[in-house]
């Protein structure tokens, strides 16, 4: 039943994105797709994720977007028919297919069930499935759950152990190229020889 | 099924709302604190607005609302009855849609965060917080979320499209202006709060606002204020006022540049919506502060008084009085403090208060991790915490070397490129006749 809810606002949202011609109602449709996407991480019990899922995408990444959009002014309707490319669009949409098909490929043909077909799509092993099952019976049992224990957040905890140890080289790489896009931005935005800078600095006085 | 609900709080996994087994009482409780926390939290807004004004006119040497009701306490309410029948205008450019729906993106993310706050309950010695009315076991407050404190971050963040949106619809460019102006203060501070939260986390190892106050129960020295060593209170207080667009950070409303920022073409209850939210997250905010660092409801130590089972009243006294601190200084700022310039917010939000909050918390986290005895440089806790406090030390003062060094090197590089030289300041008395003799009154 949340499940249906929060699919029909993904999708909602995904084909607002799409077909919105204002780039502001568009960036709107895409915070209800990400607010679907968490609730489906909340049913799922990764709390953590769901709400990085609004901290991270909904509330600074489309804010960024809406920020670019009011600043430059392109908040206005765009023409689409223009084509840049060469069949462009024929060329997408064979390989929108082919991706589609290949996971739909991937899910039905790999092993009993789908999960091994799960497990090879997402490159994640099937270990925290079966501890997170075993921590919501225990929860639900409520043995030893005295509302001070941890155990509401083992889930972070397995979460942060898991990315700082077997998942720690890929976790810097991806901080190293985020610093790396950060500074190579400041350096394309810099403007060499803007000599009118500094007419505000302080206790200055032209010689 | 009665009777079911164990001493943890709601919302929990743990808790029946979320296995099988939801009966009806369970249903009516969570109604009837949500409907209980709703009417508390417009309430505490109406009287927030009141004590704002009546402070504001006390330290300006005025009166303030004195006339509707006792000490002017209608005041709101009067206010409130007026602008409920104003007209309401939408302008000719506005994009309706959006210019609708952008007060209630304000408002919803204002109530959601004052759900996380612990407002009452029994904390001394073995209190858990709870309380049982009716042969029913709650928590005062209204949902415990695990994740709780992310939760606060992620309305935070929610909070401020209203604004953006609400600039933006309303087709005109003062609005446009302070809602620009909105998006790049919360992004900026965003970062700086986080991190100070960040630092709470790493001392308590707890995320729930619930456990947040249990970790801080009894004793003035596991307050998070002195735990997390004080730092991390100020950048949050600051970079808090900053999320809040409060004075001296409400360059996003700045009447005398923009109007009124980005509600300049709101009017009626829309605009009332606006007011609203900006009150009610002044209050949590508050909340949250105290919540967060001072131990929300709990006592500062185990007095005889207060550790009476059951007294969940003392906690609400508490934490209300902690509280009202809280919303006095908010004021203060705002009856104090100039607002700053566009670059000082920028600078103060990227360049002392981020760089400073990360350095805090690594710190934190060295120690945190010397304490537990995983760092085995001398193999004993207390040598290892030696060990990271003198690095720390170490590279704040190299670091503040370089930093210094790398910023006169510019500045110098840039004066030379102008063709500008530096000189010493003049001495203010030369600045002083010019005052004194009052030509220009």
């Amino acid at each position: 039943m949340v499940f249906v809810v929060a699919a029909a606002i993904i999708l909602g949202g995904a084909v607002g994105v799409i077909f919105k011609n204002n780039p502001v109602h568009a960036a709107l449709s895409l915070i209800a797709s990400f607010f679907g996407v968490a609730v489906l991480f909340v049913v799922q019990q990764a709390h953590f994720l769901a709400l990085v899922q609004v901290v991270v995408y909904a509330g600074a990444i489309v804010v960024l977007f809406l920020f670019v959009i009011m600043l430059l002014g392109v908040d206005r309707t765009e023409n689409i028919k223009a084509e840049p490319l060469t069949y462009q669009r024929p060329a997408a949409l064979v390989g929108a297919l082919a991706l589609f098909g290949f996971i739909l490929a991937g899910l039905f043909l790999s092993g009993p069930g789908g999960e091994d077909g799960a497990v090879a799509l997402t490159g994640q092993s099937a270990a925290m499935v079966p501890r997170l099952a075993d921590d919501v019976s225990a929860e639900t049992s409520g043995a030893g759950n005295t509302g001070t224990g941890n155990t509401d957040t083992s889930n972070i905890v397995e979460l942060g152990h898991d990315l700082l140890t077997r998942n720690v080289l890929a976790f810097q790489a991806t901080a190293l190229l985020l610093t790396i896009a950060t500074v190579g931005a400041v350096v394309l935005v810099r403007n060499e020889g803007a000599e009118d800078l500094v007419v505000d600095e302080p206790g200055t006085s032209i010689e | 099924m009665a009777g079911i609900a164990p001493p943890a709080g709601l919302l929990r996994p743990g808790h029946p709302f979320l296995s099988d087994g939801v009966d009806f009482g369970d249903v009516v409780l969570a109604v009837v604190i949500a409907v209980i926390g709703f009417v508390l939290c417009l309430v505490s807004t109406m009287l927030m607005v009141w004590f704002e004004r009546k402070v504001v006119s006390r330290l300006q040497n005025r009166i303030g609302p004195n006339v509707a009701g006792p000490f002017g306490l209608f005041q709101t309410l009067a206010d409130g009855i007026k602008l409920f029948f104003k007209e309401d205008l939408i302008p000719s450019r506005a994009d309706r849609f959006v210019f609708q729906l952008a007060p209630y993106l304000s408002l919803i993310p204002a109530f959601l965060t004052f759900t996380l706050v612990p407002i009452a309950g029994d904390f001394s010695g073995d209190g858990d917080g709870s309380s049982t009315l009716f042969g029913r076991t709650f928590f005062w407050q209204v949902a415990d979320v695990p994740v709780g404190i992310l939760f606060f971050l992620a309305m935070s963040s929610l909070g401020i499209y209203g604004v953006m949106l609400a600039g933006w619809s309303s087709g005109s460019k003062y609005p446009l202006l302070g809602s620009i102006r909105a998006s790049a203060q919360a992004i900026s501070y965003e970062a700086a709060l986080g991190l100070s939260l960040a630092a709470v986390l790493v001392v308590s190892g707890a995320l729930s606002t619930h456990d947040l106050v249990l970790s801080q129960a009894s004793s003035i020295t596991r307050w998070h204020v002195v735990a997390t060593g004080f730092l991390p209170f100020v950048v949050f207080l600051i970079s808090g006022t900053a999320e809040l667009n409060r004075p001296p950070f409400d360059l996003v409303e700045a009447e005398q540049e923009l109007v009124g920022g980005f509600h300049t073409e709101y009017s009626s209850i829309r605009f009332a919506l606006f007011f609203l939210a900006e009150f009610m997250n002044t209050v949590t905010m508050g909340g949250i502060i105290v919540t967060l660092f001072f131990g929300g409801p709990a006592p500062f130590f185990d007095l005889p008084f207060v550790d009476v089972p059951g007294s969940w009243f003392t906690g609400f006294l508490l934490f209300f009085v902690k509280l009202l601190v809280f919303l006095f200084v908010f004021v203060w700022f705002r009856a104090t403090l100039p607002r700053l310039r566009y670059d000082q917010l920028m600078d103060l939000g990227w360049k002392v208060l981020i760089p400073v909050s990360l350095a805090w918390l690594m710190i934190l986290g060295g120690i945190r991790i010397a304490r537990n005895g995983d760092l085995g440089a001398t193999g004993d806790s207390v040598g290892d915490t030696a060990v990271v406090l003198a690095f720390a030390i170490g590279g704040l003062i190299l670091g503040g070397l370089l930093v210094t060094k790398a910023v006169a090197n510019a500045r110098a590089e840039r004066l030379d490129r102008a063709g500008l030289v530096l000189v010493a300041a003049p001495p203010p008395a030369t600045e002083a006749p010019v005052h004194a003799d009052g030509g220009h009154h």
